[in-house]
C-alpha cells in the first residue's frame, strides 16, 4: 500500500524576527530616506563580518583550529566559514604551529602573495615566540619575518582562545581607517621587514 | 649454520687480522671499531661475503666526543642481515680537524641522504659523495649545530631572562 500523502493545511508561519541576527549600524546621521556615516566604518563593517581566513597549520594548534572550524565552536558564526587555501583570495593569515627556520621563507612568500588589506594572527606559543622549541632549527616567533596583528597564547590554545583572538582581529578590522595601508607608518612597518 | 656474533668476529679477524678491530658487545649487538681509512673495505667485505651478507644499511650517524683527543668525531654504521635478522654496528673515529671519511654511497644508496644529514649536523666530510650539501637545516647555516661547542638554545632570542631559568 502506498504511503498516504499528508498536507500541512495549517502551517505555522516561521518567526524569523528573533532568529536572524544582524550587525548594528555604525554611528551616523539618519533622516527621512537617508543615512550618512563614514565610509571607513561601512567598509570596516563589511570586512570584519566576512573574513576569509587562510590557515597555515603546521602542528597541534592546527588541530585546535580544526575544532574551532567545526560545528561545536563554529567559526562560521563570525562570518568566516569560507576558509580559503589560496593566499590571493584571503585576508587573514592564521599561523598555527611551530615554524622551522626552513619554513620561514615559505611563510613569508605566502604572506607576500596575499593582497592588501591583510591581517596576521599568530596562534599558540610556537608561532608567537618559538615556544618550548628554543632551538637552532626553530624560528623564535613569526614576527621575525612578517608583521603580526594578534597573538593568541596557549600551548595549544583552546578553541575559545582562538575565537577570542579572532574577535580581536575583527575589532582591528572594523576600526581600521581605509587609508591606513597607504600611510607612511605602515610603509615603515613593512620596510622594517624588508617588504617592498 | 645460523649466523651469530662469534662467527662474524671470527670472519672479520681472519680477513683483516688480529689487531684490526676492537670488538665489544652491548645488549647482544656486536660493535666493531676500526681505522677510518678501511671503512669501505670492511663494508664491502661484509656485503660480499655470502655467509655474512650485510646488505642493508639501517642507519648512519655521527657522535661528537669533545674529550677524546684526536677521535672527536665517530661515524657509526648500523648494518642488518635481512635473511638472518642479525644486526651489526661499525664505528670509526676521526679527528675534528680532519673530518674526512670515505663515502658509502657507491655501496648503499641509502647512505646518500644519511651522509648528507651527518654532514649537516656534525660536519663530517664524506669524500666522494655525489651531492654533499645540507639536507635538513637552512642552507645559510654556517655551523654544525649538533657539535657540543654550540649551545642548543637559539642565540638570537633576546627576551629570555636568565633569572627565570635559574642561571641568573
Amino acid at each position: 500500500m502506498s504511503r498516504p500523502v499528508r498536507f500541512n493545511i495549517n502551517p505555522i508561519p516561521a518567526d524569523t524576527r528573533e532568529a536572524v541576527s544582524s550587525v548594528e549600524a555604525p554611528d551616523g546621521y539618519s533622516g527621512e530616506g537617508f543615512f550618512a556615516t563614514q565610509l571607513s566604518s561601512v567598509v570596516g563593517l563589511a570586512r570584519k563580518n566576512s573574513m576569509w581566513p587562510l590557515p597555515f597549520a603546521t602542528s597541534c594548534c592546527g588541530i585546535e583550529f580544526m575544532a574551532t572550524m567545526a560545528s561545536h565552536y563554529d567559526l562560521a558564526r563570525f562570518g568566516a566559514e569560507r576558509v580559503g587555501f589560496s593566499p590571493r583570495q584571503c585576508d587573514l593569515l592564521m599561523v598555527m604551529g611551530t615554524i622551522a627556520k626552513k619554513m620561514g621563507p615559505v611563510l613569508r612568500q605566502v604572506y607576500l602573495q596575499m593582497a592588501e588589506p591583510r591581517w596576521v594572527i599568530a596562534v599558540g606559543a610556537c608561532a608567537s615566540s618559538g615556544g618550548i622549541f628554543d632551538s637552532y632549527s626553530v624560528l623564535q616567533g613569526i614576527d621575525q619575518i612578517i608583521p603580526v596583528d594578534v597573538y593568541v597564547p596557549g600551548c595549544p590554545p583552546r578553541p575559545e582562545a582562538i575565537l577570542d583572538g579572532f574577535m580581536k582581529i575583527q575589532e582591528l578590522v572594523g576600526q581600521e581607517s581605509i587609508r591606513r595601508r597607504n600611510s607612511e607608518q605602515y610603509k615603515q612597518l613593512l620596510n622594517s621587514y624588508g617588504i617592498e | 649454520m645460523a649466523l651469530d656474533n662469534a662467527y662474524i668476529q671470527q670472519q672479520l679477524t681472519s680477513r683483516f687480522g688480529e689487531d684490526f678491530f676492537i670488538f665489544s658487545e652491548s645488549y647482544g649487538m656486536l660493535t666493531a671499531e676500526f681505522a677510518k681509512e678501511s671503512n669501505l673495505k670492511v663494508l664491502q667485505f661484509l656485503y660480499d661475503e655470502p655467509s655474512l651478507s650485510f646488505r642493508f644499511l639501517t642507519d648512519l650517524c655521527a657522535v661528537h666526543n669533545p674529550d677524546l683527543e684526536g677521535k672527536e668525531l665517530s661515524v657509526v654504521y648500523h648494518l642488518h642481515n635481512l635473511s638472518e635478522n642479525l644486526r651489526l654496528r661499525l664505528k670509526i673515529y676521526t679527528s675534528i680537524q680532519d673530518p674526512h671519511v670515505f663515502t658509502a654511497t657507491r655501496l648503499f644508496s641509502s647512505a646518500n641522504w644519511m651522509e648528507r644529514e651527518t654532514y649537516d649536523f656534525y660536519g663530517v666530510i664524506f669524500t666522494g659523495h655525489p651531492n654533499l650539501k645540507r639536507v635538513l637545516n637552512v642552507d645559510e647555516m654556517d655551523y654544525f649545530p649538533l657539535r657540543k661547542e654550540y649551545p642548543l638554545e637559539d642565540q638570537t632570542r633576546i627576551d629570555k631572562d636568565d633569572e627565570m631559568f635559574g642561571r641568573g
